[in-house]
């Protein structure tokens, strides 16, 4: 065995210089931080418009700004494993080290880049969409965010005090219990998912309600834009799959502090039950992760190419029967867990079935474009990246379904390659194409197209590059999470292509980033609130729009009723007239979700280094939170019509 | 030129004109009470989750106890009285908010929770007996399962309690408003909820455990 | 930047890629999962191909239809095509694009479900072999019920004769696979999974655990060398003759996590591997029970196998072993 390059100085890992440089740059950060916000005397800011927002529009832009220092770190992650990967038997990590980078990698991509990206879009765009003030209850959407954010803290203090977990982001049993894998490392991967999952249960049942019950008068269901209908999916797999997660990841952490034995191998534990459970969750999650991208791809098809969406009810329907099928899928991630002929070929089945409505989608999509007029904006070059990279993605998926051959692909790098290229090719793609296009909308102005073509080629060439070759290698026989692998059976020049490839990922990624800070000085400013001749509500309004969204609500009597109005030149009939106007009822801003956040965080520290009573005094913060909030007797208050009536002409509106 | 509606915050229905339930009558507090069965359709799949769990896991006993061997008839029959009366009692509560009748509504809420109280604590009393003996969460894979099925419906319940003396502290300040008397209707939601659970713990856990 | 250009461009890169990918991956490899040795591995790879040829069906014509449109209806000065902006309702297309990918499940579907149902077991002409496999922290362990000899990290099976690889584990959740001879299997503790594999010609076969344990997985290689039966039976009786025996405490000694080289043993002690199966919660898996009393008689009850003394429900080798060297 290689000898082991991590150890501890009491809580603290050592033992390893580029944990010794993350290390200094947190602590470099941090105390800048501090700094800017004292030097111009931005704390009180801070709090009255950040830390305690109930605004749908500002939490969706803290979700998009956590996701994107995600993206970064989960993508070093990425960097330094390919790196180690380069060459055969190469020493950069040592197991113990690339053990934890695995793990973190695809936990932190999965839950705390892609989970916050998607809220992100949720919470910018559904509103505004449907013609509603705010999300039906915008207090637990802000306590959603907070659960996140300290989560995300959580799992990211881990590779710098404690260790982090390293067992894969599936953590199974039983190499995730206390037996072989003791310390804090797996407790912090349990309780930050823990946390965050329950905000995300929060979410699903927010945004459920608020498409449900807010929607503007004369906006039926059908004639609702797609992406919000992508939501209606999405939510309803939230909040009917992550329960399962909560259940499981809590059953495991209980293994591990207090000694019980649901996954044990001795006393009866049955790890099966744990994989089994952890993919009933897991399955529909990544489903999660798609079924938005889809909604975005519809919105940027239709109006890009200045048509109707193809087929809107077979688009609403196959949205639905994928949610559906999607919970009868799941043991298609263990078919060689050794269930009998008749469950995995009713599990293979299901899962090629689920691959129908998603072909269907790709079709009308592409029939979209099909006679339209056709714009390459970012948002559309992205769009059209995505089709061929998420149609092979999907390709090897129906492959990986045929449960027979899924006993060679299976937990190889073919499998790795197909996850990448749907999640890239799909989620990765979808997020960035809704970035460009809702970006003015949020920010006020556009991001520079120059810088964005290099991060977009940049990126495309780079994801080819890294992952093609991966399919080979799982066909020459690698498997995946190995931290190194021996020369002499081929597969070295695979995995030096990839890396490359990798690499230029990374460069792309860079160029997205300047991109982003080129713009904000010398972007072109949206004017209008309408740059792209938008189809759906929120196009009708100012860029950024005001706190109340929308100073009178709309009355809709078609799908695109935007669109239609301005092909038929009635656009103003959307301007807000003084005399319709009425106080607007809002919800008050609060602290209590961040300190809520806070006190949770506090929970997972005690469980994750079994300082009980440190665990105590973060629920007893939890209840006494939940209280006070009951207890208060005038949460909201109402602007008045003046107030309306001038920020509407300030906004050129009146 | 087509008409503009906007969304009023809220008026109560004309009496006289079709009957709306008081915890109905705003605009907001429907939202939140349907926002609410949302939840419960979540915490639905969670304790589906503990239940399979279990039932995979009855067997699986180790060098413990069995469940025929551990549970006491008369203790869960018990149990299982206080519970579902105190549904019943909450459901009064629930009536008298409806009249706008704040005394009427404390009385019969903490009623409830004193029979919940009632129930936490025999339950709490069942679970020390079987540590006293052996039997904990750490013997077998079946009693990690029980106390934790068993043990979570517990947990709920307790907060249960928490809760309903808070809203009845509310309502002694502030009278049944239209906000309180949402509150009062969801707490029962989540009451009887809890009860439907415990009908299947009673059924699934404690009668097939000693029926053989 | 124009259209055309953008999607030449892009065409450009994709075929440069893909032609680099095969020519440099071309020479001297091995593509274990395309090149099998026997007829497990044979079946596998022609659902494999039969998947690809279905899934062309629906890809090339998506990647077609997508650089025509893409090409035609640009938002161009000057652009004839028609523009057809309400255009969204076809029941032809949609019979198509619903019925072709229903039709090309139902064909692959069906090969699947065959070939699941068909590899679950070797056919019933032949006599098969059994090779119990046990995993463990870093290693494998293989015992040979006809012959009673063990080897640790490699493998001898008889060519052209079904070979019943049992599986368990001792130690976390792996796999075991052997890619030109077939798909993996789960080994899981308290569990004794059956795996067909057979190769059709000797050789020597590369084999890596393929589930991760942790630290040492990467170090979960071993080595299947496919013989003539003769030669087999030869190898077991020198194996018999010249090895040291496989003892409780060198059985202790293999659990210690580590990364060793290859082990001989010329026997075992009897009834080991069932023992490990119980002791790891194989009371409750009831198939698995059924299934080592299948292949054993005397064994696979809660009675004990002879010369073996139940361990505790704590094994003394399973403590907390990860930060170990």
């Amino acid at each position: 065995m290689p000898p082991s390059h991590l150890s501890h100085w009491g809580l603290l890992i050592t033992g390893d210089p580029l944990i010794y440089g993350a290390d200094a740059s947190i602590a470099l950060a941090s105390i800048a931080i501090v700094y800017v916000l004292t030097k111009y005397k931005k704390w009180k800011w801070l709090w009255d418009e950040w830390l305690t927002t109930v605004d749908h529009k500002k939490i969706g832009i803290m979700y998009l700004i956590a996701a994107i220092l995600m993206l970064f770190r989960a993508g070093t992650d990425a960097e330094l494993m390919r790196t180690q990967l380069a060459l055969p038997n190469l020493h950069f990590l040592g197991p113990e080290h690339y053990d934890q980078i695995f793990t973190t990698h695809g936990t932190v991509m999965l839950l705390f880049m892609a989970m916050p990206f998607i809220f992100a879009l949720m919470n910018i765009a559904v509103p505004l969409q449907i013609g509603a003030r705010d999300v039906a209850f915008p207090y637990l959407n802000a306590i959603s965010f907070w659960l996140f954010f300290f989560a995300a803290m959580l799992i990211n203090i881990s590779f710098v005090i404690g260790g982090s977990p390293d067992a894969g982001w599936t953590s199974y049993a039983p190499l995730a219990g206390s037996t072989f894998d003791p310390g804090p490392g797996e407790n912090f991967y349990l309780m930050a998912l823990e946390i965050t999952g329950i905000g995300s249960i929060g979410t699903g049942i927010n945004f459920l309600a608020t498409i449900l019950k807010m929607r503007a008068p004369g906006m039926s269901l059908m004639k609702m834009p797609l992406f919000t209908w992508s939501i209606v999916a999405t939510s309803i797999l939230i909040v009917y799959a992550f329960p399962a997660l909560t259940v499981v990841l809590a059953l495991l952490l209980i293994d591990r502090v207090a000694g019980a034995h649901f996954f044990t191998i001795t006393a009866g534990g049955n790890p099966m039950m744990y994989i089994n459970m952890f993919w009933i969750w897991g399955h529909p999650e990544v489903y999660i992760l798609i079924l938005p991208a889809f909604g975005v791809f519809s919105e940027i098809v239709s109006t890009f190419s200045r048509k109707t969406i193809f087929g809107y009810k077979s688009m609403v329907f196959s949205l639905l029967l994928i949610s559906l099928i999607s919970y009868f899928v799941w043991a298609h991630h263990f078919f060689t867990m050794g269930a009998d002929a008749s469950v995995n070929s009713f599990f293979a089945i299901a899962s090629m079935l689920v691959g129908i409505p998603t072909g269907v989608k790709i079709f009308n999509w592409l029939f979209t474009m099909f006679r339209g007029r056709i714009r390459m904006k970012m948002p559309m070059l992205w769009t059209i990246a995505f089709i061929p990279c998420f149609t092979m993605g999907g390709m090897t998926g129906v492959m990986l379904a045929a449960a027979p051959a899924d006993y060679q692909y299976h937990n190889s790098y073919f499998l790795v390659a197909h996850f990448h290229q749907v999640l890239i090719g799909g989620t990765l793609f979808g997020m960035l194409a809704a970035m460009y296009y809702w970006w003015p909308k949020v920010f006020g102005f556009l991001l520079d197209e120059r810088w964005a073509k290099w991060a977009f080629w940049m990126f495309n060439i780079g994801f080819y590059v890294c992952f093609e070759p991966q399919y080979v290698l799982g066909l020459m026989g690698m498997q995946r999470r190995m931290y190194t692998y021996p020369s002499g059976l081929g597969w070295t020049d695979l995995n030096f292509i990839s890396t490359i490839g990798a690499f230029i990922m990374g460069l792309g990624f860079i160029f997205l980033v300047w991109d982003i800070i080129y713009s904000i000085r010398y972007g072109e400013r949206d004017l209008t609130g309408d740059p792209w001749d938008g189809r759906t509500l929120e196009w009708s309004l100012p860029s950024p729009a005001p706190h109340y969204n929308f100073a009178v609500i709309p009355h809709v009597t078609q799908l695109d009723h935007w669109w239609e109005l301005k092909q038929q030149g009635r656009q103003d009939e959307l301007r807000p007239k003084a005399s319709e106007m009425r106080p607007i009822h809002m919800p008050k801003n609060s602290g209590k979700p961040f300190l809520l956040g806070l006190a949770f965080f506090v929970v997972g520290v005690g469980f994750v280094f079994e300082w009980y009573a440190l665990a105590v005094i973060g629920f007893l913060g939890v209840g006494a939170l939940l209280l006070a909030r009951s207890f208060e007797a005038h949460p909201d208050y109402h602007i008045p019509v003046d107030e309306v009536v001038h920020t509407e002409t300030a906004l050129g509106r009146l | 030129m087509a008409t503009v509606i906007e969304h009023a915050h809220g008026h109560p229905v004309d009496e006289g004109e079709h009957y709306v339930p008081l915890e109905y009558t705003e605009k907001d507090d429907s939202l939140k009470i349907f926002g609410f069965w949302l939840f419960l359709t979540q915490d639905m799949v969670l304790f589906a989750c503990l239940f399979a769990t279990f039932v995979v896991l009855r067997t699986h006993i180790g060098n413990g106890p069995d469940s025929e061997s551990l549970f006491d008839v008369k203790g869960f029959i018990e149990e299982t009285f206080i519970l579902l009366t105190s549904s019943f009692t909450g459901g009064i509560s629930t009536f008298y908010m409806r009249k706008k009748r704040a005394i009427g509504t404390v009385v019969w809420l903490l009623i409830t929770a004193a029979l919940g109280a009632a129930f936490v604590s025999l339950e709490i009393t069942e679970f020390l007996h079987y540590i006293s003996i052996g039997a904990t969460m750490q013997t077998s894979a079946f009693l990690s399962a029980f106390f934790t099925l068993v043990g979570t419906h517990g947990a709920h319940v307790s907060v249960g309690i928490i809760w309903m003396i808070s809203i009845v502290i509310q309502i002694l300040r502030r009278g049944i408003t239209p906000a309180l008397s949402r509150k009062v209707f969801i707490v029962n939601l989540y009451w009887h909820f809890l009860d439907v659970v415990w009908v299947f713990i009673f059924t699934v856990v404690y009668m097939m455990g000693v029926i053989h | 930047m124009k259209g055309k250009q953008q999607t030449r461009r892009l065409l450009t890169y994709a075929g440069v890629g893909a032609v680099a990918t095969v020519m440099l991956s071309g020479c001297g490899a091995q593509y274990q999962v395309l090149d099998p040795a026997g007829p497990v591995g044979q079946q596998e790879l022609n659902l494999i191909v039969a998947s690809v040829v279905l899934m062309l069906i629906v890809i090339i014509p998506v990647i077609a239809i997508l650089v025509y449109v893409v090409y035609r209806y640009r938002d161009k000065p000057g652009n004839t095509a028609p523009y057809d902006p309400h255009f969204s309702d076809s029941k032809v297309l949609e019979v198509i694009w619903w019925g072709i990918p229903i039709i090309i499940v139902a064909i692959l579907g069906t090969e699947t479900v065959r070939t699941t149902f068909q590899l679950t077991k070797p056919p019933s002409n032949a006599t098969p072999i059994t090779v119990e496999v046990t995993s463990l922290d870093w290693k494998w362990l293989f015992q040979y019920p006809d012959g009673h000899v063990a080897t640790v990290n490699y493998a001898y099976i008889p060519v052209g004769v079904p070979v019943n690889f049992v599986l368990t584990s001792d130690a976390p959740m792996n796999s075991f696979w052997v890619p030109r001879l077939g798909g993996q299997e789960y080994t899981m503790p308290g569990m004794a999974m059956t795996l067909w594999l057979q190769a059709a010609q000797p050789g020597v076969y590369y084999g890596h655990g393929a589930n991760f344990t942790g630290r040492g997985f990467s170090h979960t290689t071993f080595y299947v060398t496919a013989v003539p039966m003769d030669k087999y039976h030869q190898w077991i009786a020198h194996v018999q003759q010249t090895a040291p025996a496989l003892t409780q405490t060198d059985y202790r000694q293999l659990s210690v996590p580590s990364v060793i080289g290859n082990e001989t043993f010329s026997s075992y002690p009897t009834g080991s591997f069932e023992n490990t199966v119980l002791q790891d919660g194989g009371k409750y898996m009831a198939e698995s029970m059924q299934m080592m009393s299948k292949l054993h008689p005397a064994a696979g009850s809660s009675t004990m196998p002879s010369g073996m003394t139940m361990p505790s429900t704590t094994p003394t080798h399973k403590t907390g072993h990860k930060k170990h060297n």
